[in-house]
């Protein structure tokens, strides 16, 4: 084989932007819905988890399995069911988030500590102003953090979905693999993943920044 | 016909279990790629996370090496590799692109174990005049063992479940039943390859749980769990 094959090319960035950057937004919308659905899901299960104490143990075992199933064997059970959709993609991708989210939850919940809670119910707090007021505010930096990593880990799963024709970047990774290896192709998409993960960790980083002031200085996790 | 009772039809021919494309021998398959990688990635990573933490050095590197692991997309690296000459398409491109995503759990634990030994323990080890060889051997080493041990469990479990993609780029394993029921439109393969390879990684994962406590002392077991979950989340699978 004598065709020139690199590695690395700027021409075939220029050449491909518009394909670049619909993976780049097939990427982002499966993430961001992945990632939302795994937070809407894992606040009431985790609200559950705590007010029910033997919920606790089968919510996290059922969220553990879904964790442990390769993403690749979850889409395609799910496929069948939800075919021809982005959604099975989308949603093993948040059943994956959802033990991260879950149990950065409940860890922050947990740590609020026990005298805080106390003269907040002295001071007359009821148990849902006790929640939005106190509880969440000091359990928001494990949160956001159980957050950032359940999207950088989802940015880089979102790759699988291209055997199902929903991967972002991944599709053009799988595409460029059946196109005769097509070297440039597969390496820029794969560093386009990887770029695309450590931004939504520094945005997500400055978020927790902005939305928790009083931690400011201290060291973040 | 139901992809339910598809699938159930298909688990439960016979025929689907033997012969050189049957469940079981892609099992081995399966497994033979998960056991390589775990073995290339041990030789490299404990030997490294073990000294670092002796030597009491490098520790920045030992725990954002799982942070970086996490940012690339194993997918990638496999198809990478396989569409590179010197590795090509099948299983090895799958034994190398595991190994080095199981790396970062096997790393991060070994440095943590080695350097969760209290300071006390290793004064009087020192003061009974034993080498550092000997202080490796005889008590870094036995006490950082549960560690070791659950940064195992995590590499294992992620390794199994990635082997998967494997049956992407032309190799073998359980993930085979899933890509070719997908191009076949053979659902019934498909799901029946999904189940497998959810049971595989389920068992995987209770099993190493029960192998892990082995090795842990009664009174660390809690402890254990609480410094594995701070340090090292598993790269997605």
């Amino acid at each position: 084989m004598s065709v020139p094959n690199p590695w690395f090319s700027w021409q075939y960035v220029v050449g491909h932007r518009q394909e670049l950057l619909a993976a780049g937004r097939e990427h982002v919308t499966l993430t961001v819905v992945a990632v939302v659905a795994a937070v809407v899901v894992a606040v009431p299960l985790a609200l559950l988890a705590r007010r029910v104490r033997v919920a606790r143990a089968p919510i996290l075992l059922a969220a553990g399995v879904l964790y442990t199933i390769p993403s690749l064997a979850l889409m395609s059970a799910l496929w069948p069911a939800l075919g021809l959709s982005p959604r099975p993609v989308e949603v093993a991708l948040a059943a994956y988030a959802l033990l991260i989210v879950l149990r950065n939850i409940l860890t922050g919940l947990d740590e609020v500590p026990a005298e805080v809670v106390e003269s907040a119910r002295g001071m007359g707090f009821g148990a849902l102003r006790l929640l939005l007021r106190v509880e969440l505010p000091l359990a928001l930096p494990a949160i956001l953090a159980g957050v950032r990593i359940a999207t950088v880990s989802t940015i880089g799963l979102v790759t699988v979905g291209a055997v199902f024709g929903y991967g972002g970047f991944g599709s053009l990774i799988y595409e460029g693999f059946q196109n005769n290896f097509f070297h440039a192709q597969i390496m820029t998409a794969t560093l386009a993943c990887v770029a695309l993960a450590v931004l939504a960790d520094l945005l997500l980083l400055a978020l927790q920044r902005v939305l928790t002031p009083w931690r400011r200085g201290r060291a973040t996790a | 016909m139901s992809v339910v009772d598809g699938t159930w039809e298909w688990l439960t021919d016979p025929a689907h279990w033997t012969g050189p494309q049957g469940v079981l021998v892609r099992t081995l398959e399966h497994l033979r790629i998960s056991a390589l990688a775990l073995a290339l990635a041990c030789a490299l990573a404990l030997p490294i996370g073990v000294l670092l933490g002796h030597w009491g050095r490098g520790g920045a590197l030992a725990i954002n090496v799982g942070n970086v692991g996490r940012a690339v997309p194993t997918f990638g690296v496999l198809v990478i590799l396989a569409s590179w000459a010197p590795v090509g398409v099948g299983d090895l491109a799958a034994v190398l692109a595991l190994a080095v995503f199981a790396v970062p759990p096997l790393l991060t634990n070994a440095y943590v174990g080695m350097r969760a030994v209290e300071p006390d323990v290793r004064e009087a080890a020192r003061g009974m005049g034993m080498t550092g060889a000997q202080l490796l051997r005889r008590v870094e080493l036995p006490l950082a063992l549960p560690l070791l041990a659950a940064g195992f469990r995590t590499a294992t479990v992620q390794v199994v479940a990635t082997a998967t993609l494997a049956a992407l780029v032309a190799g073998g394993g359980l993930g085979r039943f899933i890509v070719d029921g997908y191009g076949q439109q053979d659902y019934s393969m498909m799901v029946a390859g999904a189940l497998l390879v959810a049971l595989l990684s389920v068992a995987t994962e209770l099993g190493l749980g029960v192998a892990e406590r082995r090795v842990t002392p009664r009174a660390r077991r809690g402890v254990t769990r609480a410094e594995v979950r701070a340090v090292q989340p598993a790269t997605g699978s």
